[in-house]
């Protein structure tokens, strides 16, 4: 293999973690909420992905499903069920534990245990020749949506009242109260967003990790992965953390083709040994 | 101190006549359940020297258990069916394995401990699916057979000979847990979860004493997964895995942190519900994580601690109209 397609690997598969990572880094940075059910937010939206693409409806139509569908189901779970307990860190981590049980087993209820495959837009199905060898084009695809949307909700946290309230709330979200700004409702975009992100995650994602349904578990182990590298609370953090952990996996493959399990873990253990809050922490 | 000791001492005799009744009442197929509610209780147990008496909330518990399944299932199979070769097998490596993850995990507190120690469980599931040669992957290992102990007549693979041998092994490691949290160093172990800053300014090592809080708890924790091995019979990843982790921390929480016995009760009424729903429900996981949004929602605090403070509201309220009776008489 490469240099250049083993380096196009990693980045695109970095910016799926980031994808995966970015709600759950924010939503805890913002509220303090470690969001056990984001795994299960990807897994629906692959699988919702699944069933539209399935019904001919198209792939861009079945991302923006799934984006609204976990949004609103990470809206209804942060207002009704995670809002009364917001003091008590342990009950919202065990509530959310309980949640992915839940939806996990709903979603194999609805679609069964056999592995889905989510497919990639037919235009994207083929590959490219990168300097001799053979290239996914969905993953060079995945590789400008992974772009744009890192574009986007930097341009969203840096550029607007919005973002910037968001930032407050991750520095001191009593001061933002103290300020006269509903952290009620900021807290509900924040979360219903994060959840929208990985939903639609699982479509984008959908064509390179597949539905399963103990994807839920997998895709939280990654993001845990990601956002212990990169540090919690901050859109910058999780983007250096995913690209990160998606370049040394994608070295790391190539080179100890035995150890592909753990290489994901390698650089977790290194920054937690020499960083423990992370590469890029928002709030210590 | 004489009426604690008699409390003690009532408990004690209740706990073995419970024992008896549930041992000698019970049809053989209730008493597997029993077993598994003695080892999940002790799981639980060893989590709650951590969570409630320690403060800290490990997510990744069940690393200690699985391994030390693992560990005890591998001298099984392999070398000797003597319980004490399987035993100290599953301890020491429980152990070893939390003296280096508590190197790193402990450097956090808080939801940062907790979400790291999760992330080692996770690791630990990866490195037990892929090193198949030693652990068989994603089956796991089977045929791990019960252990000859060197008493006469007794027979582990009827039902209620290995429940009393559960019981006899669990109240051991019971007995050393209440022995660690009522000692000077337990003692140090609160102080540490209330008020680290103080703590460290009174001169304690507080990164010390989580340190053996976290080998110690693990160990207890190692107990239990080498029961669980011969008591299954086989091991697989998910003993390993985020679901047992979680349903440890449940069992404690529902049960009651901080009390050691509540979380046993809380081991029992998981176990009991997750027996019920497995027979009439095919959707059992569904209805086990409505379980934790409820309890979540309606007996965060335990159920060990429910009984109690209903009771004192009650003497409240009571000795509350006593008083206003008498104040009105006056």
């Amino acid at each position: 293999m490469n240099a250049v397609v083993q380096l196009l690997n990693g980045v695109a598969f970095g910016l799926l973690l980031f994808l995966i990572a970015s709600g759950l880094s924010v939503t805890f940075g913002v509220m303090r909420v470690l969001n056990l059910t984001h795994g299960a937010f990807y897994a629906l939206g692959a699988y919702v992905g699944y069933s539209v693409i399935g019904g001919g409806w198209g792939f861009v139509t079945a991302a923006l499903v799934a984006l609204a569908l976990t949004a609103v189901v990470g809206a209804v779970e942060q207002r009704v069920l995670l809002w009364p307990i917001r003091h008590d860190e342990l009950a919202q981590v065990l509530l959310t534990i309980g949640l992915l049980l839940a939806i996990t087993d709903i979603a194999e209820w609805v679609w069964g245990g056999e592995p889905k495959r989510v497919a990639p837009p037919s235009a994207l199905s083929g590959s490219v020749g990168i300097g001799g060898s053979a290239f996914p084009s969905y993953r060079l695809a995945l590789i400008g949506i992974g772009v744009l949307v890192v574009l986007a909700l930097y341009h969203l946290m840096e550029r607007t009242k919005v973002g910037a309230l968001v930032r407050a709330g991750v520095d001191d979200d009593e001061l933002v109260q103290l300020h006269g700004f509903n952290l009620r409702r900021l807290f509900l975009l924040v979360f219903a967003a994060g959840a929208g992100v990985a939903g639609f995650a699982g479509v984008v994602g959908g064509p390179v990790l597949g539905a399963y349904p103990e994807a839920g578990y997998d895709i939280l182990t990654l993001a845990l992965v990601v956002v212990v590298v990169g540090g919690l609370g901050s859109i910058q953090g999780a983007l250096v953390g995913a690209l990160f952990v998606g370049l040394v996996d994608s070295y790391g493959r190539a080179a100890f083709p035995d150890l592909a399990a753990f290489s994901m873990f390698v650089p977790m253990i290194i920054v937690l040994a020499v960083r423990p809050q992370g590469l890029l922490a928002g709030r210590a | 101190v004489n009426r604690q000791r008699l409390l003690a001492l009532a408990g004690l005799a209740a706990a073995l006549a419970l024992v008896l009744l549930v041992g000698e009442s019970l049809p053989p197929f209730r008493l597997r359940l029993a077993s598994e509610i003695l080892i999940f209780g002790l799981f639980a147990l060893s989590l709650d020297v951590l969570l409630g008496y320690t403060g800290l909330p490990s997510l990744g518990h069940a690393l200690y258990f699985g391994t030390a399944a693992y560990a005890s299932a591998v001298v099984a199979r392999d070398h000797t069916d003597s319980f004490l070769a399987g035993l100290a097998a599953g301890v020491i490596v429980a152990a070893l394995v939390a003296a280096v993850a508590g190197l790193i995990a402990l450097r956090t507190a808080g939801v940062f401990f907790l979400m790291i120690t999760l992330a080692f469980g996770q690791l630990g599931v990866a490195v037990a699916l892929r090193m198949s040669s030693v652990t068989g992957g994603a089956d796991g290992l089977a045929g791990v057979l019960k252990p000859e102990l060197p008493i006469g007549g007794v027979d582990l693979y009827q039902p209620r000979h290995f429940f009393y041998f559960t019981a006899v092994v669990v109240a051991v490691f019971v007995v050393l847990a209440v022995w660690l949290v009522r000692s000077p160093f337990g003692a140090a172990l609160k102080g540490v979860r209330e008020n680290p800053e103080r703590m460290a300014a009174l001169g304690y090592n507080v990164w010390a004493h989580r340190y053996i809080a976290f080998i110690a708890s693990a160990a207890l924790a190692g107990g239990a997964g080498v029961l669980l091995s011969y008591h299954h019979g086989f091991v697989n990843p998910e003993a390993i895995g985020l679901t047992t982790s979680a349903e440890g921390m449940l069992m404690v929480i529902l049960g009651g942190g901080g009390t050691l016995f509540g979380p046993l009760l809380g081991a029992a009424g998981i176990l009991v519900f997750e027996d019920v729903t497995r027979d009439f429900a095919d959707r059992w996981r569904l209805l086990l994580g409505v379980t934790y949004v409820l309890t979540v929602l309606v007996a965060r605090r335990g159920l060990v601690r429910a009984v109690p403070s209903a009771w004192r509201w009650l003497a409240r309220t009571r000795a509350g109209r006593r008083e206003a009776s008498w104040r009105e008489a006056s």
